[in-house]
């Protein structure tokens, strides 16, 4: 079954055209990557989908919602997570307190209840922290919980950004260039984890990555973006042998730019 | 894993002193004991000065919320004071009602301007933010200026003191110890926000909004909960101003008063709520302090603050961290 259909997606900025009518699918259960060279515009797919740019044109779906006109905390709240190119965790605040954000939207305690410390409002600040703990245990982060978040080192944090977007209960999570800054180990221990967010959460995963290695060994299917055009799609070994992918490839530079956001 | 920072409080550096229950139980009842005992010892007129400063320890922590938690710069802030004051005043005057059923209409009145105000600006950035929270508060002091229902220029007079369950509150000692009371429930009030998911959510947004909303936490909600909040502060803070004077003129809601408060928040440390009790003390006492100097006064104050936000630009309490690194 499709849980996330994109349909005729185009998205324009001051006439240049980022995405032209592009389409694209994430199957349910499924573990999908996006990849193609630089200001490729698959950061700005990523931002269509969770509400962050309105395309011109286009549809898409989550679970047969249509979620093109939403603002960016409905798209969560209907089951859309994502993590950042550049790791973005809130400063000044707790690695559990990060993580606690996440389950903002799935609670709804407001002024008088915390005014007046009800016990409905006890009892979901105590749901909220034990969920937060599950979701820092889940990615492998046991320890330092009360400590400033950025203040960890960078793989840590990329792992509280998964654990936070984990923590609104997701039924698709989009990872922005998740490898990105990680040494070998903490590659192969991502690798692990996306797996393990698939088979024990029943999370869909959608990556954007660079790693050609990496999405090759985590991906059940592959889709290539250039130049805002959807160009392939298919399984890893497909994906390799066609001759457009490698031509997209060896027709831009190496290296990699950001796409803002 | 690195000795790193643990993330600071609300409570700034307090809960890494008093980090036992009993030191902090022995806290609460040598400041208590202080409240009550301070206006035996320095007279009536000091009685009265501490019954100000009271005042703005509840006006800077309704700021504090706008400004300190949500990172909405709020230039228009007396306007809610205001509000609070006109509503007890026209209430008991015109309506003959008494001052404990004007109260939760001032708290009505205030959260409406909350909203009104809010809706249609707290999508913009604090910049813009900043200007139409300005011109909001100079509409409401003109309008209190020129209205025939708020007296005018001269305001409203002759505002008859509350009484409590037989209790006449109508000296200035009586309305000490009512300004303590009140200024206790709004610290208690401000950490049990901060401490929820709401005042977390207030961080969130102030910190980095596109995460917030990445997080599936309505921006614009969010704020707007914060500025209504601040609102009830102030309308709160304008309806006892009004009992205890008796007497209200727009000139008590103007541009300097949003400032003043803005000051004592600034001043004290934005978010850290013992620093904004500090900011308002020191905001009301150091001119008092300075009378001697006369003429100065007013300079040497102005000179002070500046050096203060020289020297310490995120406020006078320090954020200490359990490492003992100051932020």
């Amino acid at each position: 079954m499709t849980l996330l259909q994109v349909q005729g997606v185009s998205l324009s900025f001051a006439g240049s055209k980022v995405l032209q009518g592009v389409n694209f699918a994430v199957a349910e259960g499924a573990i999908a990557s996006l990849i193609g060279p630089n200001g490729a515009g698959k950061t700005s797919l990523f931002n269509c989908i969770t509400g962050f740019y309105k395309p011109q044109a286009g549809s898409i779906r989550l679970a047969g919602t249509e979620t093109l006109r939403m603002k960016p905390h409905q798209v969560t709240r209907s089951g859309i997570a994502r993590t950042f190119q550049n790791v973005r965790l809130f400063r000044e605040m707790s690695v559990t307190e990060n993580v606690m954000s996440g389950l903002h939207c799935r609670t709804s305690a407001g002024i008088i209840e915390s005014i007046l410390r009800l016990p409905g409002q006890q009892r979901e600040e105590t749901m909220i922290r034990d969920f937060a703990e599950e979701c820092l245990t889940f990615v492998g982060i046991t320890e330092g919980w009360d400590r400033d978040a950025t203040t960890l080192p960078y793989g840590w944090q990329r792992r509280v950004e998964i654990a936070r977007a984990l923590a609104t209960k997701p039924k698709l999570l989009l990872l922005d260039e998740p490898a990105a800054g990680l040494t070998s180990s903490e590659k192969e221990d991502l690798i692990g984890l996306i797996g393990r967010i698939r088979d024990q959460r029943g999370i869909s995963v959608l990556l954007i990555e660079h790693d050609t290695g990496l999405v090759m060994r985590v991906s059940e299917r592959i889709s290539v973006l250039d130049h805002g055009v959807m160009i392939a799609e298919g399984a890893p070994k497909e994906i390799q042998a066609n001759p457009k992918v490698i031509e997209a490839y060896l027709g831009v530079e190496d290296g990699e730019a950001s796409l803002g956001l | 894993m690195p000795d790193t920072p643990i993330r600071p409080s609300a409570w700034g550096g307090l809960t890494t002193i008093l980090d036992t229950p009993l030191k902090r139980q022995v806290a609460i009842a040598v400041i208590l004991m202080a409240m009550i005992v301070a206006p035996l010892l320095f007279g009536q007129y000091a009685t009265v000065i501490l019954t100000n400063a009271l005042l703005y320890v509840v006006l800077a922590l309704g700021l504090n919320i706008v400004v300190g938690y949500a990172g909405l710069l709020d230039l228009g802030f007396a306007a809610f004071f205001a509000v609070g004051a006109y509503t007890v005043g026209i209430a008991t005057l015109n309506f003959g009602l008494n001052f404990w059923l004007a109260l939760p209409l001032a708290v009505f009145f205030a959260i409406i301007a909350g909203i009104i105000i809010g809706t249609p600006t707290l999508r913009l950035r604090s910049d813009y933010l900043a200007i139409v929270t300005l011109g909001f508060g100079e509409i409401v002091r003109l309008a209190a200026r020129n209205l025939r229902e708020t007296g005018g220029a001269s305001g409203l007079s002759g505002i008859e003191s509350p009484w409590l369950f037989g209790w006449h509150i109508s000296t200035p000692l009586d309305f000490y110890y009512v300004f303590c009371v009140l200024a206790i429930i709004a610290v208690v009030v401000s950490v049990r926000l901060a401490n929820s998911r709401l005042g977390r959510a207030w961080l969130y947004v102030r910190h980095d909004e596109d995460a917030a909303e990445a997080m599936g936490i309505d921006r614009v909600k969010v704020k707007l909960a914060a500025y209504v909040v601040g609102a009830v502060y102030g309308a709160i803070g304008g309806a006892f101003f009004a009992a205890n004077l008796g007497a209200i003129s727009p000139n008590s809601f103007s541009f300097q008063q949003s400032v003043l408060i803005l000051m004592a928040v600034i001043l004290g440390g934005m978010g850290k709520i013992p620093g904004v009790i500090l900011g308002a003390f020191i905001v009301i006492l150091a001119p008092e302090l300075l009378r001697d100097f006369g003429d100065l006064r007013l300079f040497i104050f102005a000179v002070g603050l500046l050096l203060i936000m020289l020297f310490r630009p995120s406020g006078i309490w320090p954020a200490k961290s359990r490492t003992g690194a100051r932020r």
